[in-house]
């Protein structure tokens, strides 16, 4: 039946991007590695791979948002798109999960069996960390980190972070209101609704980066700060790694919108950008909630 | 749907697609390749390097095991072995070589005419060579590669060298090419089966794909998470696993098993759906409890995320998470029960003929299942005790993973070797590669219950010399096993140059079993551009 090229499902062919993108990964994590490990030559390698990459991300994209505009897929293309998407942010949110599984783990089970409160720890940590006594947040019996003697502030809830989180929120709204503008084909609401978000977007991120100035310059939290930094910076950094990710991709999809790519019905990766930017949203009001909050 | 039928489908194919029907010339073939069948070949050959790679490897450990006292290798190599083996048997030749059968049989069993996103299933493959150099360029850096075993715990794997952060970023890699793979498989599955091909008609080997890509799909990115967390341990001043900064070791173990318990179950999965495929053709059956085998699978699926500490029994937990830990790991006990009743019920007057890739399967029913049961004994928590860390666990997951998912892929190459080549393998060598293998696969492995029960501790590279005997009879068997694959190398090598040429049915009845059945031996380089008629789907079962 698949006679017409529309019908058939689309099958392309030499791929040329993948292998320059294996190239590029494969040089900027071993030059992360040399650098790592003190070589010289590690920072320049991991420019040159990244430049690679960067390369392969605009290449490989270009020609699929070429191939979209050509009108080739079909909905059933269209359709695994949007499944590879979402099981993409099913892999990111088991990502997550590891970092919110530490610190759970951390919070509510080790620092109480590290203070010795469990009979089966009781022995060693009497032998190890005499008199530590497990309140969260802490930086280890060892005060790992900090300021003089290991003292750090902790990072509240209610000032930046509050702010942050309105932003967030926000900007889920208007990312929304945008796709409603995008299917009612009101341009002007859809452009709007999309600078709106991406101007939200990157606001939380240089918000993130002033609280994160706070901290190291004044508060004597850092990554080093034991495991309280660890887990704050571990967690609200990926999280942030994300945001500036989502909101790169939501720009992107922006100029496409000015280009006058999308249709009512045909948009997948306006909603790909949308999905994500709920995905960190999620992720977001986790943190609040686990991270500043509790 | 017309009832054209592949030869006509592949000549209508002719006529509306000039470009690119065939294989591209050269090399670049291959690098740019999204076509499923190459996927799959490059993921095939991929796994059996890397099996001689890693084989090779154990035969180093074997080598120094054979006597007591230290002879050829250092004890930091040794470790370097032991962990370098697992790592490459595991991401290098296991998992490779069933993301390969994966890419190839897929499409066709499912009547799609390729993978759902071919461009992203080419960057799966192609992260697999550039991880692999990698992690072996770590042998030659100061320090040595990483030697505290492939689980990698802290603090013993900090330890390590300049390798470890090109350990963990081969780690990285990996775990993505694993994702694409996955979602990949995962959407293939769901949106691209042939109209009629419903869910529960779907063969099971495809079935056990999908819930192994869900699984990759959940854990490769606990695993990337665990390993980022010992990077920055180890370089930025993290405390997540020491205990003097608030951290605890045991999160990386808890973190390593939640990944790694499911990891196990993705290398045998796809194995329970090969041999799920296997055992009917050539008992000249249907498959019996078809649904129950699915469910068994989802059951088991479901049950590899919620026993993860069973690894753990010696490391200190509390009593409560030990006695829960011991009782889900023994549910595994039952849908995996079900799965080997099902097997045997197929067998049950079946008119059974016992070609090499039978053989293979039926060796895998009876050998997985003894280690299946050594499972059964050590998630029972205080007798784990005394298990933990000697060569009884070495023994347990060798049984399951060489007899179990080794097996499994060897049977496949034979079952479908003759579609893939269109040539029959040659039978004479296939039974003396399976019977070489099968016993010298005992002689290596079965002799380490002994010793391990006895007390010998694993990843040691010296041992009493009580265990002496036993462990030289361990040794001769790992030897000939590991010989006896050049035969089934050059099998695979003589099968593709030529021989008696398969009929596209191969294996008498076949059609009945699969859609791979109705295309010619080799299939054209695109099968299934239009969907197979009604008729032959209807007809499977």
């Amino acid at each position: 039946m698949a006679t017409t090229t529309k019908d058939a499902y689309y099958i392309p062919h030499k791929a040329q991007w993948p292998i320059f993108g294996s190239i590029g990964l494969s040089t900027l994590l071993a030059g992360f590695a040399n650098f790592l490990n003190g070589a010289s030559y590690g920072s320049t390698m991991m420019i040159v791979g990244a430049g690679v990459l960067i390369t392969m991300l605009f290449g490989w994209f270009g020609t699929v948002i070429a191939e979209s505009e050509s009108g080739i897929f079909n909905d059933q293309v269209d359709r695994s798109f949007r499944m590879g998407m979402a099981w993409f942010i099913f892999s990111e949110v088991m990502f997550f999960a590891a970092f919110f599984g530490s610190l759970y783990y951390t919070r509510v089970l080790s620092e109480s069996w590290l203070a010795g409160n469990e009979s089966f720890s009781l022995g060693a940590t009497r032998q190890l960390w005499d008199g530590f006594t497990a309140a969260w947040p802490n930086n280890g019996p060892a005060h790992i980190g900090g300021l003089e003697e290991g003292k750090f502030e902790p990072m509240g809830a209610w000032g930046l972070p509050a702010l942050n989180t309105l932003i967030l929120l926000s900007s889920g709204a208007t990312v929304t209101w945008a796709h409603w503008g995008l299917l009612a084909q009101n341009r002007a609401q859809l452009i709007k609704g999309l600078i709106a978000t991406v101007v939200l977007g990157f606001s939380f991120v240089i918000f993130q980066a002033i609280e994160y100035h706070e901290a190291y310059t004044e508060m004597g939290l850092t990554l080093g700060t034991g495991i309280y930094g660890s887990t704050f910076f571990m967690l609200t950094g990926f999280h942030g790694l994300h945001v500036t990710i989502g909101a790169i991709f939501l720009t992107v999809i922006l100029f496409r919108c000015v280009r006058g790519h999308f249709s009512a019905k045909h948009h997948f990766a306006f909603e790909a950008a949308a999905w994500y930017w709920h995905f960190v949203d999620v992720v977001w009001l986790g943190l609040f909630i686990f991270v500043y909050w509790l | 749907m017309s009832a054209t039928t592949h030869d006509e489908t592949h000549a209508h194919g002719d006529a509306h697609e000039h470009h690119d029907h065939g294989p591209a010339k050269g090399f670049m073939r291959w690098v740019t390749t999204t076509n499923h069948k190459d996927i799959g070949t490059l993921y095939l050959i991929t796994g059996l390097i890397m099996f001689f790679v890693g084989g090779a490897m154990a035969l180093v450990i074997r080598a120094e095991l054979f006597e007591p006292g230290l002879q050829y290798v250092d004890p930091h190599f040794f470790n370097q072995m032991t962990t370098l083996h697992a790592l490459i048997m595991v991401f290098g030749a296991v998992m490779p070589a069933f993301a390969g059968l994966a890419n190839w049989m897929i499409p066709m069993m499912i009547g799609a005419p390729d993978m759902a996103l071919p461009r992203m299933n080419n960057w799966s493959f192609w992260l697999l060579p550039f991880s692999f150099v990698m992690l072996a360029s770590t042998l030659f850096m100061d320090g040595g590669a990483a030697a505290a075993g492939w689980t990698l715990y802290p603090p013993l794997v900090l330890q390590t060298g300049n390798a470890l952060p090109f350990t963990v970023f081969t780690v990285h890699m990996l775990g993505m090419s694993s994702i694409m793979a996955a979602i990949n498989i995962i959407v293939t599955v769901f949106n691209m089966r042939a109209p009629g091909m419903t869910m529960m008609k779907l063969p099971l080997f495809v079935w056990t794909w999908v819930i192994t890509a869900f699984l990759l799909i959940a854990v490769m990115p606990v695993f990337a998470g665990a390993v980022t967390m010992l990077l920055t341990d180890k370089f930025f001043g993290t405390s997540f696993f020491n205990a003097a900064g608030g951290g605890d070791p045991v999160l990386y173990q808890h973190l390593f098993w939640f990944f790694g318990h499911p990891e196990v179950y993705i290398l045998i999965l796809p194995s329970f759906g090969i041999i799920s495929s296997i055992i009917p053709t050539f008992s000249r059956k249907p498959l019996f409890g078809y649904s129950s085998m699915v469910y068994a699978t989802a059951a088991i699926g479901f049950l590899s995320f919620i026993v993860w500490a069973h690894h753990q029994y010696t490391v200190g937990m509390p009593i409560a998470g030990e006695l829960y830990f011991t009782y889900a790991t023994m549910l595994i006990a039952v849908p995996t029960g079900v799965k080997v009743f099902n097997w045997l019920a197929t067998m049950w007057r079946g008119a059974m003929t016992f070609e090499t890739p039978m053989l293979f399967a039926i060796a895998f029913v009876v050998l997985f299942t003894m280690g299946g049961f050594t499972g059964v004994m050590m998630s029972i928590s205080p007798a784990d005790l005394q298990y933990h860390d000697t060569y009884f666990i070495v023994a347990h997951f060798h049984y399951v993973l060489v007899p179990g998912a080794v097996f499994a892929l060897f049977a496949a190459t034979y079952y479908w070797l003759p579609k893939w080549t269109g040539h029959m393998y040659d039978e004479r060598l296939g039974q003396l590669h399976f019977w070489l293998t099968t016993i010298s696969v005992n002689i290596c492995f079965f002799p380490q219950h002994f010793v391990g029960l006895a007390g010998m501790p694993r990843r040691i590279p010296d041992y009493a010399v009580q265990f002496a005997e036993f462990n030289a009879l361990s040794s001769v068997g790992a030897f000939v096993f590991g010989f006896s694959q050049l035969i089934f190398a050059y099998v695979i090598y003589k099968a593709i140059k030529g021989g008696v040429k398969a009929s596209s049915e191969v294996w008498e009845g076949a059609e009945a079993h699969g859609l791979e059945w109705h295309l010619p031996s080799p299939p054209p380089y695109h099968t299934w551009t239009e969907a197979p008629a009604q008729e032959i789907i209807s007809d499977l079962h």
